[in-house]
C-alpha cells in the first residue's frame, strides 16, 4: 500500500497501462508540456515522449473524434478533456459516434477509448466551469460511466477502463484530486465496473453518494450516528453504467429507506433515475419516500456564499436521512 | 486529358461505375416500393468521383464517407447483396439492419463507414490516420465529404490537426454544388473549396469529378503525397447528383436545364464513348458491363428480399463489446432478477413481450389481449404500467379536457 493523492493514482494508472500496452496513449489540451491543467498527467511526457503523450489544439470534438478513429483502428486512446464543461463541445463525437459505432455497425468496429474529464463545483469557477454531467452520460447506451471517489478506486477503475473494449466516460472531481488515500500496489489491481462499495454499514437508512458526495455522505453518516443515534449505510456506486443495483437494493431492503446524494441538477439527474429504479424494484420494502439531495437548479453562481449554498453539504444529507425516519422513531 | 489505361482497367472502371448507377436506380425503386425506409441518398451522377478514387487506393488504405455511400462501399469491394440487404433492414445487411442506408460499414474492405452527421467523419479520419502513423503503417485514410461539410467546425479543426500532426489523410470534397438544397455560393463564403485549408498549410487541388481518369490522376497524386511526403492532401472534385438530395426532395432549388446540362457530362456515357472511340473497348464489352450490372443488382434485390428481418431478441447485441472476459458484462450473471434500466440481458425479453403483447396498446379494446402481469411476470411491469389498469378501465376514453376547470369544484 502506498498513500497517494488521487491525481497521482490516476497518473500511475495511465503510466502502468502505457508500459503494459504500446497501443495506449494520452492526448488532450495541455497534457504534455504543461503536465495537465490539474497536473494529472505529470511526468508522462518525460517517460513516454511526444508520440504517446500528445498536446492537442483546443478542438474538443476533433480530439475525441480522433480518439474514436484511432480506437477503431486498434489503438487505446485516453483522451483528457480539460473539464466536463468542455465535453459538451465533443458531445457529437461522444454520443453520435463513440457510443453508437459498435451498435450501428453491428460489432464490426470497437471503440476502446477512455475520455477523462474533471467536473464539479466549489472553486468559484462560475456557471461554465462547475458542471456535474454524470446524468447526461448515464443516459447514453453504449457508454460506460465511471465516477470514482477515492484514490484507490480511481486507479483501479481507470486501469479497467483502459483495458475495456468499450468507450468509457471517466468523470473525476476537481475537489478530490488532492485527497490522499491508501492505494494497493500491483499492475493487475483492476476494479470491475458495476461493483458498488459499501463504505459504512448501518441498519437505519441507506445513503448513496457519488464522487465528492460519497465523502459528504460518509461525513453525514458520522453525524447521524454521533448526534442522532442513526446508523446509516453508505454506498458509493463507483460506476453508473453499469450500475450495481443489487448492492443498493440489498441495502434498501435492509434499511427500508434511501437517500441519494449528487452534485448535479435535480431534474433528470442520477438521483431521479436511481430513485425510480429503487421504487420499481423495492417499493414494498420502502418505509418512506426516497429522498434526493442534489445541487441547486441554477447555473453555478460565482459568489462563494451562493455557490456554497448551491452545493449539497453533510447537513443537507443529515436532514434528508432524518426525514426518511420521521414518525418511525 | 489523362491517357486511357489498359483495356482491363478501363473495363473495370466502367463496370464499377455502371454497377453503382444501376444499384442506385434499383435502391430508388425499392424505396418507392417501401422496401427501403428512412432517408435514401443516391449518388447517381457521382460515380466517377467514387470509382476514380477507390481504383487507385491500396487494400490497406482506409475509406470513410458520408451518408451517401452505397456506391463507395461497393466500389471498395463490399458485396452489393449485403448493401441492398442493409437498405432493406435485414439480417444479412452490412450492419445487420442496425445502420440503414446512411450507415454502411465493411471492416473487411476497410470501408470505415457511412456517417449520418455532416462533417462527423472528419475527426474520425484524422484518428484513423493517426493510428497508421502511430503504428508505422503505410496506409492512407481517404476521407470523402460533401461541400456542405466544409462549413462545419470539424472541417477547420480536423484540417488543423491533420496538418499539425502531418497525418496521412487525403481529404476529398465531393462538391456536388449543393449542401442539401443550398447552392455552394449561398453556403460558403469561399466557393473555391480547394482553398479552404490553405490557412492550415494544406494546398488543395481541383479535379473534374465527372471524369474518372481525372479523378484517378488527382487522387493518385494526393495518396502519394500523404503516403510518401507525410502531408495531408485536399482535393475538390466537381460532381453532380442527378437525383434530389434524398428521396424526399422536391428540387425547387435548381432548374431542370441545369440537371440536363450535367447529364451531358455523364461520367459513364462519356467514358464508355471515349473507350470505344479509342478502340480500347468494343461496343460489346460496354454492353456486357451494363448487363453484368443488371444481373448483380437484380440478384441483390432478390437476396435482400429473401433475407430475414432481425429477430427481436437481437435488439441489444453489439451495444457493448464483450470480448474482454474480465469485463463488467458478467454483472448480468450475478442476479437472476431482471433490473429494468440496468440489466441489458433481460431487456430483449421485455422488448419482445412488448411487441408480442399485441403491440399491446393497439388492441386495447379487446380485453383478452391486454398483457397480464400474472402471465408476463415482472419483466412486464414497467410496460404494463403504461396500459390502463383493468380494474379502472371502463372502456371509456380518459376525460381530461371536458372536465370543468373549476378550482372550487376540486375541493368538493
Amino acid at each position: 500500500m502506498a498513500e497517494l493523492r488521487m491525481r497521482e493514482a490516476l497518473r500511475d494508472a495511465m503510466a502502468e497501462e502505457m508500459r503494459r500496452d504500446e497501443g495506449v496513449f494520452v492526448m488532450g489540451e495541455d497534457v504534455g508540456v504543461f503536465r495537465g491543467a490539474f497536473k494529472v498527467t505529470d511526468g508522462l511526457l518525460d517517460e513516454f515522449g511526444e508520440r504517446r503523450v500528445r498536446d492537442t489544439p483546443i478542438s474538443e470534438n476533433t480530439i475525441v473524434g480522433a480518439g474514436v478513429g484511432a480506437a477503431m483502428a486498434g489503438l487505446r486512446p485516453i483522451v483528457e478533456l480539460m473539464t466536463v464543461n468542455f465535453s459538451l463541445l465533443a458531445l457529437d463525437q461522444i454520443v453520435n459516434h463513440a457510443a453508437a459505432i459498435p451498435y450501428m455497425f453491428n460489432g464490426q468496429a470497437k471503440v476502446p477509448m477512455v475520455v477523462r474529464m474533471p467536473g464539479g463545483g466549489g472553486h468559484q469557477l462560475g456557471p461554465t466551469h462547475s458542471h456535474s454531467f454524470e446524468a447526461l452520460y448515464l443516459q447514453v447506451p453504449g457508454l460506460l460511466v465511471a465516477c470514482p471517489s477515492t484514490p484507490a478506486d480511481a486507479k483501479a477503475l481507470l486501469k479497467a477502463a483502459i483495458r475495456d473494449d468499450n468507450p468509457v466516460i471517466f468523470i473525476e472531481h476537481e475537489s478530490l484530486y488532492g485527497v490522499r488515500g491508501e492505494v494497493p500496489e500491483g499492475e493487475d489491481v483492476v476494479l470491475r465496473f458495476g461493483e458498488a462499495a459499501v463504505r459504512r454499514e448501518g441498519s437505519d437508512v441507506t445513503i448513496i453518494g457519488l464522487l465528492k458526495m460519497a465523502q459528504v455522505s460518509e461525513e453525514a453518516a458520522r453525524t447521524l450516528a454521533e448526534e442522532h443515534g442513526v446508523e446509516a449505510e453508505v454506498i458509493d456506486p463507483r460506476t453508473l453504467r453499469p450500475l450495481d443495483l443489487d448492492t443498493i437494493l440489498a441495502s434498501v431492503r435492509k434499511t427500508n429507506r434511501a437517500v441519494i446524494v449528487e452534485e448535479g441538477w435535480p431534474h433528470g439527474g442520477v438521483g431521479a433515475n436511481l430513485s425510480t429504479l429503487i421504487t420499481e424494484q423495492a417499493f414494498d420494502d420502502l418505509d418512506a419516500p426516497v429522498q434526493r439531495v442534489t445541487g441547486a437548479d441554477v447555473h453555478m453562481p460565482y459568489s462563494k456564499r451562493l455557490e456554497q449554498a448551491a452545493i449539497p453539504h453533510s447537513e443537507h444529507v443529515v436532514s434528508a436521512a432524518l426525514a426518511t425516519l420521521e414518525g418511525s422513531r | 486529358m489523362a491517357d486511357l489505361p489498359d483495356a482491363a482497367t478501363c473495363y473495370e472502371l466502367l463496370a464499377r461505375m455502371a454497377l453503382i448507377r444501376r444499384f442506385e436506380e434499383e435502391a430508388g425503386r425499392q424505396y418507392q416500393r417501401a422496401k427501403a425506409g428512412g432517408f435514401l441518398h443516391l449518388a447517381i451522377g457521382e460515380e466517377a468521383t467514387i470509382v476514380g478514387t477507390t481504383s487507385v487506393m491500396r487494400d490497406e488504405d482506409f475509406l470513410i464517407g458520408t451518408y451517401r455511400t452505397h456506391g463507395h462501399a461497393i466500389a471498395r469491394g463490399t458485396d452489393p447483396n449485403r448493401v441492398m440487404a442493409e437498405l432493406f433492414g435485414r439480417v444479412d445487411g452490412t450492419s445487420g439492419g442496425r445502420g440503414g442506408s446512411m450507415h454502411i460499414f465493411d471492416a473487411e474492405h476497410r470501408f470505415m463507414g457511412g456517417y449520418g452527421i455532416v462533417g462527423g467523419n472528419l475527426p474520425i479520419a484524422a484518428g484513423l490516420g493517426l493510428a497508421s502513423q502511430y503504428k508505422g503503417e503505410e496506409a492512407v485514410t481517404v476521407c470523402m465529404f460533401g461541400d456542405g461539410a466544409s462549413n462545419t467546425g470539424n472541417f477547420g479543426e480536423t484540417m488543423n490537426l491533420a496538418a499539425l500532426w502531418t497525418l496521412p489523410v487525403l481529404f476529398l470534397v465531393e462538391n456536388n454544388l449543393y449542401g442539401m438544397g443550398t447552392a455552394v455560393e449561398r453556403h460558403s463564403a469561399q466557393t473555391d473549396l480547394s482553398k479552404k485549408a490553405e490557412g492550415y498549410g494544406i494546398s488543395g487541388t481541383r479535379v473534374d469529378g465527372m471524369d474518372v481518369l481525372a479523378v484517378r490522376e488527382g487522387v493518385a497524386e494526393g495518396l502519394r503525397q500523404a503516403r510518401e511526403e507525410e502531408r495531408p492532401a485536399l482535393i475538390e472534385a466537381f460532381t453532380y447528383r442527378y437525383r434530389g438530395h434524398s428521396a424526399a426532395d422536391p428540387e425547387v432549388y435548381r432548374e431542370k436545364a441545369e440537371v440536363e446540362e450535367w447529364r451531358e457530362k455523364d461520367p459513364i456515357e462519356n467514358f464508355a464513348k471515349r473507350c470505344v472511340e479509342a478502340g480500347v473497348l468494343g461496343e460489346r464489352e460496354v454492353a456486357q458491363a451494363r448487363e453484368k450490372a443488371e444481373e448483380i443488382v437484380v440478384a441483390a434485390a432478390e437476396f435482400a428480399e429473401a433475407s430475414p428481418e432481425p429477430p427481436l431478441d437481437t435488439m441489444y447485441e453489439n451495444l457493448y463489446a464483450t470480448t474482454d472476459p474480465s469485463g463488467w458484462y458478467a454483472v448480468d450473471e450475478r442476479s437472476p432478477e431482471p433490473h429494468r434500466g440496468e440489466n441489458e440481458a433481460e431487456m430483449p425479453a421485455a422488448a419482445r413481450e412488448l411487441a408480442e403483447a399485441g403491440a399491446a396498446y393497439a388492441a386495447q379494446s379487446e380485453e383478452g389481449d391486454r398483457p397480464n402481469p400474472a402471465i408476463h411476470g415482472d419483466a412486464m411491469d414497467g410496460h404494463s404500467r403504461q396500459a390502463p389498469d383493468p380494474e379502472e378501465d371502463d372502456g371509456e376514453p380518459q376525460d381530461t379536457v371536458e372536465r370543468p376547470l373549476n378550482a372550487e369544484g376540486a375541493e368538493d
